[in-house]
């Protein structure tokens, strides 16, 4: 590296360092610009979340996140992120496992068809399932005769939760054990180790940060999804409204204040997942850079 | 029931959860929006009196919604004991769609159950500005008319009719009325899908010169949202709107809950029910109660569905199917 | 993206078992029992269904509100992804972590915190109904909502392009004699384009199914501020189920073929999603 820049320098034609950056009014501008928009955008928003919901005192605010409905709505909200995580990581590994470390034709369809819920809208992913396990769709007699509840209880919404997480753990894993590639399992494999072994003791460490980075994102939709849970909820107080929904109902019922105190809930969770993905980031950055990279690297 | 049926998704466990003791009943009313406070209050007075009447605790749980949505979420699986929605016309659809109930629900109680009934009045900011006095304003061009989409939200049927009777009174044909509603629905600024929504967009976010509304909303509003900042204005003439309430047959018989589910309903036509009703703006039916609240609510000529319309399974394919009179005189930007 | 494939390894049937299972069951089936409702209908009336006045303004505001927002977002989303590379300035930690706070922050909230603030009464609305710009309840209140969700997916599908830039490459061109100007724009912007075009067309169809924040802003007026995806709802509230179902059948063939598109970019350009 460093001989090539020695190189560069010796080319009389312009000033590097003036030529590989721009010039300080621009840079000014520009920094100026982007964060103008952060501002207006991002800033202005978290502020206004805040402000109203503490229009009414501090009192005020405790009492709205603390009444029963909002509780139990905390509970529901946490209940259908934890399942959502836990399926979806289960299913982030076994998809990343079979995609990253075999072939087989269709791989490519098979990735875009787990993609597909992240461009679907919430809507429809409601929707469906009200088609499929609702009275008057496929299922819905069916369950009724066997008094099984999908829809308008607790499977519903996390089914609705699952669907709208579904891509986030496995398109974070794929990515990143086909960057690993398969070399060290087989190198385990050689050495005796078992399928199992394999996994927790080489793949999984290989990994980790990556899984807990997309386990962030899936957890941070999972509890703020909206439209997906909204119709599949029904919307009883204090039994299957999730934290989103308590927000819309207090909305409606001119509790402006009290809507904004269990946003400002959820805002407080969505800030705490940027610190955490943020920190997580960091550790996931640094472990990309580690065995296989530098192994490559060293190759090249 | 209800809290059982919920965690018996064995994924629950995991959590665990009260167990239940056999003394309860629990009951789910699905209901129309703005009826939260009516109920909150009346399911104590209720509870109050189922305890002393069978020693039994009675918990109820409330869900809340446009009536429309309401009514889908029941014919679609959302296990109602009893539904309280904002017209009969929701409730025949849950009989005729997913037969839940007999077709002839609207006459086991009385009033065509109708427990308490409300009017369409007209809300408009202090001092009246734009000087509303009739619907016949509504129609002038400098006038911001805020109401709700019809196709969703049944409170916002009852204005649409609203309008459309003193028309019919007024100019006496059909086509007059049209022309007459086709115009205030053109001043129109905000079309929300729920009766709350437009309240909110009127009260909360300034926009439009009147609202058009449930009589107990427009208390609910100046009395939550302000006193001074809003005044009622009472049409020459308006329609009597009438809730409807009843017990959905399959769903409690499944729950075993049939009598008390009878009982809760019946029971808002008692004394105590009645005075419920009138404490959070309704209009009760009982006339001793209705005398005594007589004050609060202001004197209106008015005229039912029935009369005028011919009743919900008339009005509602005529009015607001797809195709019907609301989608032939509603044609924004024109 | 190349990868040493063997068939040594264990647990193909295993987790392609497990993958192929769960998918159906949580994403195929359902999505199957849709189309299915759909055949309901005749192809004519099919057609009808989804091609009606109402309909057909709703696609018209759903995705013009969209392609504005993912415009929007693909001008200031490079030059936000720009300064957080290129230059440094205090606060630019933070500013980086904030940048997913649309991702993070529920549809919800962001939905009344908007209307909040962009009505006439809003700190923001209240400086532009002067001018005669309302946002709130009108097609630009829409557009803003979808600005607001889309923003993380440029920013963050260019950031790592913009990390990886190969500096010879900028070296070189100012070694034979190119300006600044023209190496950014003849050199490095176009490297960046493709990255530049998956992260817009992310926004984009991210921006088209959204509902949550949309409909507290959009004021839902049939023909004029009511989106897609709402005009489902409100059907579906009219216990028409072939007339949700059909538009949902219509959506679901739109996001399926912009995922293609946006996953073939990506196959082509080695592009790594970040969300």
């Amino acid at each position: 590296m460093a001989p090539r820049v020695d190189e560069v320098k010796t080319y009389p034609v312009l000033d590097p360092a003036r030529a590989l950056t721009e010039p300080r009014w621009v840079r000014w501008v520009l920094i100026a610009v982007a964060l103008s928009f952060i501002a207006l955008f991002l800033l202005v928003p978290l502020a206004q979340v805040f402000a109203s919901a503490l229009d009414k005192g501090m009192g005020y605010y405790f009492n709205a996140v603390r009444e029963p409905a909002a509780l139990s709505a905390v509970k529901l909200t946490l209940v259908a992120a934890f399942f959502s995580v836990v399926f979806n990581s289960a299913f982030g590994l076994a998809s990343a496992w079979a995609i990253t470390k075999f072939r087989f034709p269709g791989k490519s369809l098979l990735i875009t068809l787990i993609d597909l819920p992240f461009t679907v809208s919430p809507v429809v992913s409601g929707l469906i399932y009200v088609l499929l396990f609702g009275l008057q769709g496929l299922l819905g007699p069916w369950l009724k005769a066997h008094n099984l509840h999908i829809i308008f209880a607790l499977p519903g919404i996390v089914l609705a939760t699952v669907f709208v997480t579904f891509p986030f753990i496995s398109r974070e894993l794929i990515p990143l054990m086909q960057e690993q590639g398969s070399e060290e399992e087989e190198a385990a494999m050689v050495l005796g180790a078992g399928g199992r072994q394999i996994f927790w003791k080489v793949t999984l460490p290989n990994i980790q940060w990556g899984l807990l980075y997309g386990v962030i994102l899936c957890n941070a939709r999972a509890m703020g999804e909206f439209g997906a849970v909204s119709v599949v909820s029904g919307h009883i107080r204090g039994l299957t409204n999730t934290l989103p929904l308590h927000v819309e109902i207090l909305y409606n019922e001119y509790d402006f204040t009290a809507a904004f105190a269990v946003a400002s809930l959820l805002t407080f969770l969505a800030v705490l997942t940027l610190i955490a993905k943020t920190l997580v980031g960091l550790k996931y950055e640094k472990s990309r850079q580690t065995p296989a990279a530098q192994a490559e690297s060293g190759i090249a | 029931m209800q809290k059982a049926y919920l965690y018996s998704a064995a994924l629950l466990v995991v959590l665990g959860s009260a167990a239940l003791a056999s003394a309860q009943v629990t009951l789910l009313n699905v209901s129309y929006d703005p009826t939260r406070e009516l109920y909150e209050d009346y399911d104590k007075v209720f509870a109050d009196h189922w305890k002393k009447e069978k020693g039994q605790d009675v918990t109820i749980n409330l869900s809340n919604g446009g009536s429309g949505k309401q009514a889908r979420a029941i014919i679609d699986g959302l296990e109602a004991d009893v539904a309280t929605l904002g017209l009969a016309g929701d409730i025949d659809a849950i009989a005729s769609k997913a037969k839940l109930l007999p077709g002839n629900w609207q006459s086991r109680l009385p009033h065509n159950s109708a427990p308490y009934t409300s009017a369409i009045v007209l809300l408009v900011r202090a001092g009246n500005p734009k000087h509303i006095k009739d619907w016949e304003d509504l129609a002038r061009p400098d006038v911001s008319v805020i109401t709700a989409n019809p196709k969703t939200s049944g409170g916002a049927r009852w204005n649409f009719l609203a309008a459309w009777g003193y028309a019919l009174k007024k100019y006496g044909s059909e086509e007059k009325a049209r022309e007459f509603v086709g115009k205030l629905y053109k001043n129109v600024a905000v079309l929300d899908s729920g009766a709350r929504g437009s309240t909110t967009t009127f009260v909360e976010r300034g926009i439009g010169d009147v609202l058009i509304a449930w009589e107990n909303e427009a208390f609910l509003a100046v009395k939550e949202l302000g006193k001074g900042k809003f005044e009622i204005v009472v049409p020459s003439a308006s329609i009597l709107a009438e809730p409807t309430v009843a017990w959905v047959d399959d769903n409690t018989q499944k729950h075993g809950t049939t009598e008390v589910a009878k009982a809760y309903l019946e029971y808002l036509y008692s004394k105590e029910g009645q005075e419920a009703v009138a404490r959070n703006y309704y209009r009760p039916q009982d006339p001793k109660v209705a005398a005594k609240y007589a004050k609060q609510f202001p004197k209106i000529k008015l005229f039912t569905i029935d009369k005028v319309f011919g009743g919900w399974k008339k009005a509602q394919p005529a009015f607001f199917g797809d195709g019907g009179v609301f989608d032939q005189i509603y044609q924004p930007g024109k | 993206m190349k990868f040493k494939s063997t068939g040594i390894l264990p647990g193909f049937g295993l987790t392609m078992g497990f993958t192929l299972a769960y998918l159906s069951l949580i994403v195929l089936i359902p999505l199957a029992a849709l189309i299915l409702k759909s055949t309901t209908l005749t192809w004519a009336q099919f057609v009808q269904e989804v091609t009606s006045p109402r309909v057909m303004a709703s696609y018209k505001l759903t995705f013009g509100a969209s392609l504005v927002g993912a415009l929007i977002n693909s001008v200031f989303g490079v030059i936000v992804a720009w300064v957080l590379v290129r230059y440094e300035f205090p606060g630019k930690k933070l500013v980086d972590a904030m940048v997913d706070l649309p991702f993070a922050l529920p549809t919800a909230v962001a939905g009344i915190t908007l209307t909040a603030l962009y009505a006439p009464t809003g700190w923001i609305g209240r400086l532009l109904e002067p001018l005669g710009i309302p946002v709130a309840y009108t097609p630009l209140g829409v557009v803003v909502a979808l600005t607001f969700i889309g923003l993380p997916f440029v920013v963050r599908t260019l950031q790592p392009v913009l990390e990886s830039l190969d500096p010879e490459m900028e070296k070189a061109a100012v070694s034979l004699g190119a300006g600044r100007w023209y190496t950014v724009t003849r050199v490095i912007l176009p490297t960046l384009a493709p990255a530049w075009i998956t992260g817009s067309s992310l926004a984009f169809a991210r921006a088209v199914g959204e509902y949550g924040s949309v409909v507290f802003i959009a004021g839902n007026m049939p023909m004029k501020t009511e989106i897609t995806p709402l005009l489902i709802i409100t059907k579906l509230e009219q216990y028409d189920y072939a007339g949700a179902t059909s538009i949902g059948v219509v959506m679901l063939v739109i996001s399926f073929t912009l995922l293609l598109a946006i996953n073939w970019l990506q196959s082509r350009t080695g592009v790594h999603r970040i969300h």
